[in-house]
């Protein structure tokens, strides 16, 4: 198949973000953050990822945020390279000691006000890991200051957006 | 089966070492203990371990006939202070000098201070270097690259990771199994499955005990569905990177479809903690059944379709074809397994080479290519993932009623075992004593994909590092542990 057939299939047969708009309660709650986003920034919110030393799969699913059935970008919610740019640090892992510095470091060049959203059980408490020689005592808190927890291992995309909608409304 | 290590003196250790270096076996493991050294090669049907005593920690190193072991022979120095005789490097690889301690699982001490990691040079005239990481500009796991470069081309790329090293072997010793196979699925989350499953077979080796048919099957269904979710994703995400968005909505349309299936029929999207000694956490209902049809119906449909809009976009293919080429001996002397391999005609899949139930009944074919280059590697992916959607028909097919689990005994032993993942061959290997993990070892196979990775970049222009890198796909979780 061509590309421009596939683009007209596309445009005839409907987005492939329909069937997002199939679940009520996602559209809903992508709806709210927009608001929250325009009402407390002015603008959309951006989030810069940091990967203290998870095992990936919290990755994944932070990722599967921008495929079309969560397409969060149109909720006002944009990904950052830049700490610099960033509104949220979304924090995974347990904090490696060998991420430790670029994870302070990280936090240290996001402008205020900022949120630390820690997502998972990795980051929650260090899960599997807190303890262990290579790691932080008890994930990110331990390393700096923590604004929300996000349980799961590792939080399905439906719970990551619920949580960034609880953060913008409670602060 | 694998059986246990073979204790061998240092004559038997370098004549094992020559095998592999001279091509005879290819090495598939290389660790450490306390007190001694374990070492895994395969020839054509057979697996097996060696252990070597060495109670000072100095034993004839690998590395010095066989580069491929280099950074496990770093690994095995950080770890547990064990030292190499005639290494060809003595960097620290995990250590980062960050851990209150050295050689934290071996006779522990504490920490020097911190210095520079001596990057490898590069001299010539007008060299410039390109320094990426630990944290990137995605969202992608961290690790270092230094690209030394004469313009625009690259003369030298080295990686550095460890950033994610957790200390995952030194949670697993003294865990109970359920302990130890959560800590497993962990290693590298893409590879949850693969991974629990690794080290479920290691575990029933160890106790010789086999899980129930169903159970088996079970396993493949999952082991499908997990490849299948990863190589869609990696198609898309390959193409993004040549700027093709198209695809890569898409794929991770697609993938996002896996997922939801695989949560409706084992309740967790990533199929994580599914696969447990002695069998399946969870028995598939008939529901899930029709969810996976479904899923499967539709699947077939979606593929092909996506591989015509890759085959018959020019402008994506300019950026794939020749670009980071892996020459194919190199991938030979590495054991490079996955598509890595497959891509540069390695046809090792341990499915076939060690054929674990119920892949001995199941009919498929393991795609290979000849270029090794970017486009080689999605076309072994788009084959297997094609090839997976018939196993995946064949498992719900074929699947046998019965048990899903078998009691596990609380002994002693010792197993191991080679599962097919998406991306290659997972190691496990497992010493048990009444019922706990006395030690254990995890080999991604990232460790042989990682240096071709160095050697494919070379000669190639700056820009296409990103393309290449995610045309590689290798786990940064699943190596530093
Ligand atoms: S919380 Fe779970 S999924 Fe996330 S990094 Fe930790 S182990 Fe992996």
């Amino acid at each position: 198949m061509s590309m421009p057939r596939l683009l007209a299939e596309a445009l005839v047969g409907g987005p492939l973000t329909e069937p997002l708009s199939q679940d009520p309660e996602l559209a809903a709650i992508g709806a709210e953050l927009a608001e929250a986003a325009r009402n407390r920034l002015g603008r959309s919110l951006a989030i810069r990822q940091v990967d203290a030393g998870s095992c990936n799969a919290c990755e994944l699913e932070i990722h599967a945020l921008s495929n079309p059935y969560y397409d969060i970008e149109r909720f006002g919610l944009r990904f950052v390279a830049s700490p610099r740019h960033a509104d949220v640090l979304l924090v995974t892992g347990p904090v490696t000691l060998n991420m430790r510095e670029a994870l302070e470091r990280t936090y240290a060049a996001t402008p205020a006000p900022k949120w630390v959203v820690a997502a998972g059980g990795c980051a929650i408490d260090g899960g599997l890991f807190a303890g262990g020689y290579a790691c932080a005592p008890a994930g990110v808190g331990s390393v700096i200051p923590v604004d929300l927890r996000i349980p799961g291992c590792p939080p399905t995309p439906a719970a990551l957006l619920k949580a960034l909608l609880i953060l913008l409304n409670g602060r | 089966m694998i059986g246990p290590a073979i204790k061998v003196d240092a004559d038997e250790w370098r004549h094992a070492t020559q095998a592999i270096a001279a091509g005879r076996r290819t090495l598939v493991a290389l660790w450490g203990g306390v007190g001694h050294v374990l070492m895994a090669t395969r020839g054509p049907g057979d697996l097996g371990i060696l252990q070597l005593d060495c109670p000072d920690g100095a034993f004839p190193s690998v590395a010095a006939r066989h580069p491929p072991a280099i950074r496990l022979e770093r690994t095995m120095r950080d770890l547990y202070g064990l030292s190499p005789l005639g290494a060809p490097d003595e960097r620290p690889w995990l250590d980062h000098r960050r851990w209150a301690v050295r050689h934290p699982l071996g006779r522990a001490q504490a920490t020097r201070a911190l210095t520079p990691y001596p990057f490898l040079a590069a001299d010539g005239d007008g060299l410039h270097q390109v320094a990426v990481g630990p944290v990137h500009a995605g969202v992608i796991e961290p690790g270092q690259f230094l690209i030394h470069a004469s313009g625009e081309t690259v003369v030298r790329l080295e990686e550095r990771l460890g950033f994610v090293h957790r200390g995952l072997e030194a949670r697993m010793i003294g865990a109970d199994l359920a302990q130890a196979s959560r800590l497993a699925g962990r290693a590298s989350g893409d590879s949850t499955v693969a991974y629990s499953l690794a080290f479920a077979r290691a575990v029933e080796g160890a106790l010789g005990i086999e899980a129930p048919p169903r159970a088996q099957w079970l396993r493949a269904l999952m082991a499908e569905l997990e490849r299948l979710a990863n190589h869609i994703g990696d198609i898309g995400a390959i193409c993004n990177d040549a700027a093709f968005g198209l695809m890569h909505a898409h794929c991770a349309a697609l993938r996002e479809q896996a997922l939801r299936a695989a949560a409706a029929a084992f309740g967790h999207r990533l199929m994580m903690d599914r696969v447990v000694p002695g069998g399946v956490a969870l028995d598939l209902e008939t529901p899930g059944v029709e969810v996976i049809r479904r899923f499967l119906a539709h699947a077939r449909e979606r593929l092909p379709r996506l591989v015509s809009l890759y085959d018959d976009t020019a402008s994506l293919q300019d950026r794939t074809v020749g670009t980071g080429v892996v020459p194919p001996e190199l991938a030979g002397r590495y054991g490079a397994g996955g598509f890595v391999g497959r891509a540069c005609g390695v046809a090792f899949d341990a499915r076939k080479a060690f054929p674990y139930a119920p892949y001995d009944q199941l009919d498929f074919e393991v795609p290979t290519r000849t270029e090794g280059d970017v486009n080689a590697r999605v076309w072994v992916r788009i084959e297997e993932a094609s090839a997976t959607l018939g196993l995946i028909g064949q498992i719900l097919d074929g699947l046998p009623a019965g048990a899903a689990t078998c009691p596990v005994p609380e002994a002693t032993g010792e197993g191991a075992a080679l599962v097919e993942g998406f991306r290659g061959d997972v190691f496990a290997w497992v010493r048990l004593a009444g019922g706990q993990v006395e030690s254990a070892h995890l080999r991604d196979p990232s460790w042989f994909q990682w240096p071709l990775l160095e050697a494919a970049i070379e000669g190639a222009i700056v820009a296409d590092f990103p393309l290449c890198n995610k045309s590689f796909n290798c786990s940064y979780a699943g190596v530093d542990l």
